[in-house]
């Protein structure tokens, strides 16, 4: 069974990350929200992957722990409502969540508890930034990686209706748009996600995206060997596969973990808005202003003549009169 | 000669007498709700073109930046909407559909061409004005509805991602629309020589009035004030 070693979380991380991971810079961009004249990339990043095994995980959110710690975020205190999700959803001040959900096997007749840590998928073909209006406030690194940069976000919620998996969230204060960034600080200086750090059941692990399938796949096989014949891992290629994918025990219905989507795919009306519309719409524009200009060079214009003015006063006489 | 007992005039449609005549078209107060709809509507399309073509997103800088261009659109498409509905309320009887109006829209090549002798008599509006007035009516409506189902600054949690995505498409193709309506309007104000002054001293000539708007006038004759 080829079980890989993971590079980060199980031991204290590496200053030196693998080869070509670290190092992220502005000449590692593979896409730039809005913007059309992007140079190609100077080189190409060793693709990455967080790796979550919903099977390993225990429920004990040291991942939000972890997450809120580096990325300093303070999600407010919220009232005990009788549910597990603290808080009660994705924040921008929350990046991940533990998403709890238990279901009665039919096959068993066993109850599970499913536990899935949702946070952003970092699609290969990503939604928020194809919804994007505001040049360079989402990026794709070559690695994987896609990233907001709070500096240029107009704060306008578009990303929110382009992505699949319902993960950014506008700050009400500062009204930027937040979401996981994959520790994009800590992977360009070769160290893992905090989340995958401080999970103690190595549940959630970080590595290229090629060792994390293998790794999968080592998990897959244990899981089927201990009866769970459909387990499998969850990385969509509706969206072009995710740089953070799941290892599933039931990997053909992923949506009793909590409504992860089968199929997800960037919406198809995000499609037109965002592809037909925009050439449409300008073209129209376009056409009409033509017709008027046109009109106006090889038309005569309309104007008033001077008998017209004498019918008028005559009118006008007649009625006074 | 056709009758005038049908034709709509307005509060403060009048003629003057003298050489030439002075046909009072649309008051200070129409004047006023038009431009404030007029400022709004331009403002509209800018802030509203930037934030959707990439290409345009440099006009956010006529905003105050990107931020602020998310931030005041909405506001205007408010004013947008109030300024108009006065409007609406003004003009709404005159641009109903006459039997005129569809003789006047078939012989469309009449109109363009500048054949105005050809075409029937009218009363204040004619059949292209009416559709501008209706096209407008109904792609503000639409345009505030899906705005606000967009507005999530104040809205965002009453509706969920999938009709929000479908209001922002909704909203760019009636955006468009409108742009392009807009520019049937001012050019139409353009071509029609004697037009402009209608909405900047509120006055036509008597013989704009009879070569374009004749029932309108024959209307007004009837009664003329010095």
């Amino acid at each position: 069974m080829a079980y890989v070693t993971p590079h980060t979380a199980s031991a204290n991380p590496p200053t030196k990350g693998p080869a070509a991971v670290g190092d992220m810079n502005e000449g590692d961009l593979i896409r730039r929200s809005a913007t059309s004249n992007l140079p190609a990339p100077t080189r190409q990043l060793e693709p990455v992957a967080k790796l979550i095994d919903v099977s390993k995980c225990i429920g004990c959110k040291a991942c939000q722990s972890a997450c809120i710690e580096w990325n300093d975020t303070k999600p407010g205190v919220e009232h005990n409502v009788g549910v597990y999700e603290n808080p009660h959803d994705l924040t921008p001040d929350m990046y991940t969540l533990m998403r709890f959900s238990e279901w009665i096997n039919p096959e068993t007749d066993n109850l599970e508890w499913l536990i899935r840590k949702d946070g952003c998928m970092h699609c290969a073909d990503p939604g928020c930034l194809k919804a994007c209006p505001a040049p360079g406030a989402i990026v794709q690194y070559s690695n994987g990686i896609v990233d907001f940069v709070h500096e240029n976000c107009i704060g306008c919620g578009y990303c929110v209706k382009g992505c699949p998996f319902n993960i950014p969230r506008i700050s009400k204060d500062e009204h930027k748009a937040h979401k996981c960034t994959l520790c994009s600080d800590r992977v360009a200086v070769g160290q893992g996600p905090a989340c995958a750090k401080a999970c103690p059941t190595h549940a959630i692990m970080f590595g290229t995206k090629e060792d994390m399938k293998k790794h999968a796949a080592g998990r897959i096989a244990d899981l089927k060997a201990r009866g769970y014949s459909n387990a499998g891992l969850y990385d969509p290629q509706g969206v072009g596969g995710t740089h953070v994918m799941y290892v599933l025990h039931h990997n053909d219905k992923p949506n009793i973990y909590s409504n992860l989507p089968a199929d997800p795919k960037i919406s198809p009306i995000v499609n037109v808005w965002k592809g037909a519309t925009k050439v449409v719409g300008l073209a129209a524009i376009g056409l009409a202003a033509a017709a008027g200009v046109l009109h106006g060079i090889f038309g005569n214009p309309n104007r008033v003549h001077e008998e017209e003015e004498a019918q008028a006063e005559q009118l006008v006489d007649r009625g006074v009169h | 000669m056709s009758t005038t007992e049908d034709v709509v005039t307005q509060p403060g449609d009048a003629v003057e007498p003298g050489r030439p005549v002075t046909v009072h078209r649309y008051t200070a107060a129409a004047r006023v709700n038009h431009w404030i709809t007029a400022v709004s509507l331009v403002l509209l399309a800018l802030s509203g073109l930037a934030l959707f073509h990439p290409s345009l997103f440099f006009l956010t800088n006529l905003f105050g930046g990107g931020q602020t261009t998310r931030a005041i659109h909405p506001w205007i498409g408010v004013v947008l909407f109030f300024s108009f509905s006065l409007l609406f309320i003004r003009f709404w009887r005159a641009n109903l559909w006459r039997r005129e109006d569809t003789q006047w829209s078939k012989q469309i090549t009449d109109v363009i061409g500048g054949h105005e002798e050809r075409l029937p008599e009218l009363g204040k509006y004619n059949a292209g004005q009416k559709l501008v007035f209706w096209s407008m009516t109904l792609l503000i409506l639409t345009l505030i509805i899906t705005g606000l189902a967009m507005w999530d600054q104040y809205f965002g949690e009453y509706l969920a991602i999938e009709p929000k995505r479908i209001a922002a498409l909704i909203h760019a193709l009636c955006a468009f629309t409108i742009i392009c309506v807009w520019i049937v309007h001012v050019y139409a104000a353009i071509w029609v020589k004697g037009t402009f002054s209608a909405m900047t001293s509120g006055k036509v000539t008597g013989g704009w009035a009879w070569r374009h708007h004749r029932k309108w006038l024959r209307k007004l004759a009837q009664h003329p004030t010095r």
